[in-house]
């Protein structure tokens, strides 16, 4: 049991860190360091700008979504080399967060499913940063229950006609391509009646609408279909099958938000320490020391749990149901942390400007954002569900909606 | 990136695991339960003939110094077993003690011994209710003569000898350590009913007893905060595998349990707990191994990574434990089920060398230890 290198993967790692020493934006170090919770600062420069010069400078020189065939943009990389390349990365990984979507989940998707044309034109450019995609899957009545939604597809000549509605798009405001998840058969149970896409977002009818959230901020759209085009060529598997397809995407999405979620436990470790109560030092108090253990406890086992996962990508194997904790964890242990540090300063625990508020606003940031976490890429109940039945192997819900056509399922007031 | 037992190790698990399936069935663990026997011999006498005790005492002392890797594995088969042996308090606590402050004599003398399985040993701290800690204890030692009682102990009416924690000194920490032959006439000794019956504890009376320095004199609780943090870890691989078990019994009762037409396992209440708990194991286990990483190079991170694992796995022990009762139902509470038996170990478990708010303050102050440095 080691944490050491393999003499290939030591080489590997030189190699990295050699290429990042001399390429890396370093006039960017110093603000991104500085970046709060659920924001990235890169100081005066434009966000959008600065990632894209950096992913396509990596992808010029190789370095962009290693681990995909050289062909379409990748290096052809082995997992293994995919996390070495993401450790010495380090903070400049921030920059890559406006291609995760695309590249974490659209590309894999495109890559089972789509031509070999398709996949040689639109691969490379989502690799190198020169074009953004999105995922839309989400919809007001199909969340948790995605295969719920309802989103229409209808055959027209060699085209489908789209008309519905998104919800939760993120990024789709930037977004050059996105995949679609749609029904073109109600008549038959539900997960049987879809069908994959992917389109243009600048297609005429396509209306995009930012979602305003707790947090003031508006990462996520909404996006509206009316008589959008799409090419049937354009179809990502065959008609009917897109629940099987969408579950290529999906399995993807939990692997990349998994790894390495923060729970701010080394933030709140500090404020604790430097923190001067009444009583003294914040972290003399023996019921906050209760809770720190506890917080470091999961957060040390979600790091080691990563661990075992990448020893198993080493030894060139599939991580194990280890990997499906991370958010569930991180999401729930990051909550409790913002209370608690709130909890601490007292009536100043309100205030939200980084100038006025304990360690620049960042537990205030983390209140606000981190109810998110526990919904998005599956909610907290989903990851109980998944690990229960995949992972345990308990049986699955009864359900009220099996073997029933589409359009006969009840449906409630709030859909 | 290797953090993962060897294939050697795994095999060595296997290996303990069929002997205890076979020999340390649910029946074997029930002997002792029921007050026939203070722990069960034939399963001692088979440990002992697999040379499990010396696997990680070296082999100048009788062991065969296959490492602390390896006795971490065996330690999580003996949780998961709920092994009723006095294993723990003769090789985590007894041996390491010898082997941390011990002199070469005292090694040879008493080693060779512990590791062949022919004596048992075990560890003489607590005098009183409250927090472990040196300040509180006042058995006497001075010449070699100990006066006084040290209750409860672990294993102490099985032991043939105790590592004594004896006051020799004003000051809080003047403790002393030592060896002292338990089949003497100057001790007397009474078994204690407890939470778990599986396990011997004992009041063990001093009456001017003879014992044998082990380690500098007035140095003694040093030498136990080392043995507390590699048995931290020995003891945290016990929890973790019998967190594992617990969770197991549970997992497969909710399959094959009906209620309302449909196994308990598909109403998503019963699911979610039965996730958290393979959360909270899983979340030991990764804490283990680092525990487990860190006990086999003495990595300057040990006692960090002790606390850590300690804390984790006792709280998924004492979670799983109860909530396999909890998904059995009325027949969790039982005497015939065998849920009960993780409960009472989770429950004594957490209480040994040290209770869990203890081991949650040690964290804290090592962390805080770490991020001063």
């Amino acid at each position: 049991m080691d944490f050491n290198d393999t003499p290939q993967e030591a080489a590997f790692r030189k190699e990295v860190r050699a290429w990042l020493d001399a390429n890396a934006p370093t006039e960017l170090k110093e603000p991104l360091e500085s970046s709060g919770f659920g924001n990235t600062n890169v100081g005066d420069a434009d966000i959008m700008e600065v990632s894209k010069a950096w992913q396509k400078k990596k992808a010029d020189a190789g370095w962009a979504c290693l681990q995909w065939p050289k062909e379409y943009g990748g290096r052809g990389a082995t997992p293994i080399e995919r996390v070495i390349w993401s450790q010495e990365e380090g903070v400049y990984a921030a920059l890559s967060s406006v291609f995760l979507i695309g590249q974490g989940m659209c590309g894999p998707t495109m890559m089972a499913y789509a031509s070999e044309e398709h996949k040689r034109h639109y691969l490379p450019k989502l690799a190198s940063g020169e074009e953004i995609w999105c995922q839309l899957f989400s919809e007001p009545a199909g969340g948790s229950d995605l295969a719920g939604l309802r989103t229409k597809a209808e055959k027209d000549g060699d085209d489908w006609v789209i008309n519905g509605q998104k919800i939760w798009t993120s990024g789709a405001h930037f977004s050059d391509y996105g995949i679609l998840i749609t029904r073109t058969d109600p008549t038959v149970p539900k997960h049987k009646g879809l069908t994959m896409f992917f389109l243009s977002m600048k297609s005429p009818g396509i209306e995009i609408r930012p979602i305003k959230q707790v947090n003031g901020q508006s990462g996520f759209n909404e996006v509206y279909f009316t008589d959008v085009r799409i090419p049937d060529h354009q179809r990502l598997g065959d008609v009917g099958e897109g629940w099987k397809v969408s579950l290529t995407t999906l399995m993807n999405e939990r692997l990349s938000i998994g790894a390495g979620m923060p729970t701010g436990f080394p933030e709140m470790f500090e404020l604790a320490r430097s923190f001067e109560t009444v009583d003294g030092p914040a972290i003399k108090d023996k019921a906050l020391r209760s809770r720190l253990a506890d917080w470091h406890v999961k957060t040390n086992g979600l790091k080691y749990s990563a661990a075992r996962s990448i020893s198993a990508l080493s030894r060139g194997e599939t991580p194990g149901p280890e990997a499906s904790i991370g958010k569930l964890v991180a999401g729930t242990t990051m909550q409790d942390i913002a209370q608690a540090a709130l909890d601490l300063q007292g009536l100043s625990g309100a205030l939200t400007d980084p100038d006025h508020a304990d360690a620049a606003a960042r537990f205030q940031a983390m209140l606000l954002r981190s109810p998110a976490t526990r919904v998005e890429g599956g909610t907290d109940e989903i990851l109980r569900n998944i690990i229960a039945e995949r992972v345990l192997g308990l049986p699955g819900d009864m359900r009220a909606d099996k073997d029933v056509p589409f359009n006969e399922i009840p449906t409630g007031k709030a859909n | 990136m290797n953090f993962e037992f060897s294939e050697d190790q795994k095999l060595l698990k296997d290996q303990v695991r069929r002997f205890l399936d076979d020999k340390c069935a649910s029946k074997d663990v029930r002997t002792v339960l029921d007050g026939a026997a203070t722990y069960n011999e034939s399963v001692w006498n088979g440990l002992k003939d697999m040379g499990l005790m010396g696997t990680a005492i070296p082999e100048e002392y009788g062991g065969s110094g296959a490492g602390y890797l390896e006795l971490c594995v065996i330690a999580e088969e003996l949780g998961r077993a709920v092994a009723p042996v006095p294993f723990s308090s003769s090789i985590y606590l007894a041996a390491e003690t010898l082997l941390v402050a011990g002199t070469e004599e005292q090694k040879q003398a008493h080693l060779p011994k512990l590791a062949a399985g022919d004596k048992i040993a075990t560890l003489a701290i607590s005098e009183h209710s409250g927090r472990l800690d040196p300040s509180t204890l006042s058995l006497k030692a001075s010449d070699g003569t100990l006066k006084g009682s040290k209750s409860p102990v672990v294993d102490g009416s099985i032991a043939d000898l105790a590592i004594v924690v004896a006051r020799t000194g004003p000051s809080p920490r003047d403790v002393s350590l030592y060896l002292v032959d338990l089949r003497q006439d100057a001790i007397s000794r009474k078994t204690l009913d407890s939470i778990d019956p599986t396990r011997d504890l004992a009041e063990i009376a001093f009456n001017e007893a003879s014992g044998e320095l082990i380690g500098e004199p007035n140095r003694g609780w040093d030498v136990i905060e080392k043995v507390f943090d590699r048995g931290a870890v020995l003891f945290a691989f016990e929890q973790l595998g019998g967190a594992q078990k617990a969770l197991e019994s549970a997992v497969d009762y909710a399959k094959e349990r009906y209620a309302f037409g449909r196994p308990i396992g598909s109403f998503q209440a019963v699911k979610h707990m039965l996730a958290d708990m393979y959360v909270s194991a899983e979340l030991a286990r990764s804490n283990c191994y680092y525990g487990a990483w860190a006990l086999s190079t003495d990595a300057p991170e040990l006692a960090e990574a002790a606390a850590t694992a300690r804390v984790a796995a006792t709280k998924a022990y004492q979670h799983c434990s109860k909530n396999n009762i909890q998904t059995h139902g009325g027949m969790g509470f039982t005497w015939e089920f065998d849920c009960h038996l993780h409960y009472r170990r989770s429950n004594l478990l957490a209480l040994v060398i040290g209770s869990r708010s203890q081991w949650e303050d040690q964290l804290i102050d090592r962390l805080e230890a770490r991020n001063a440095a």
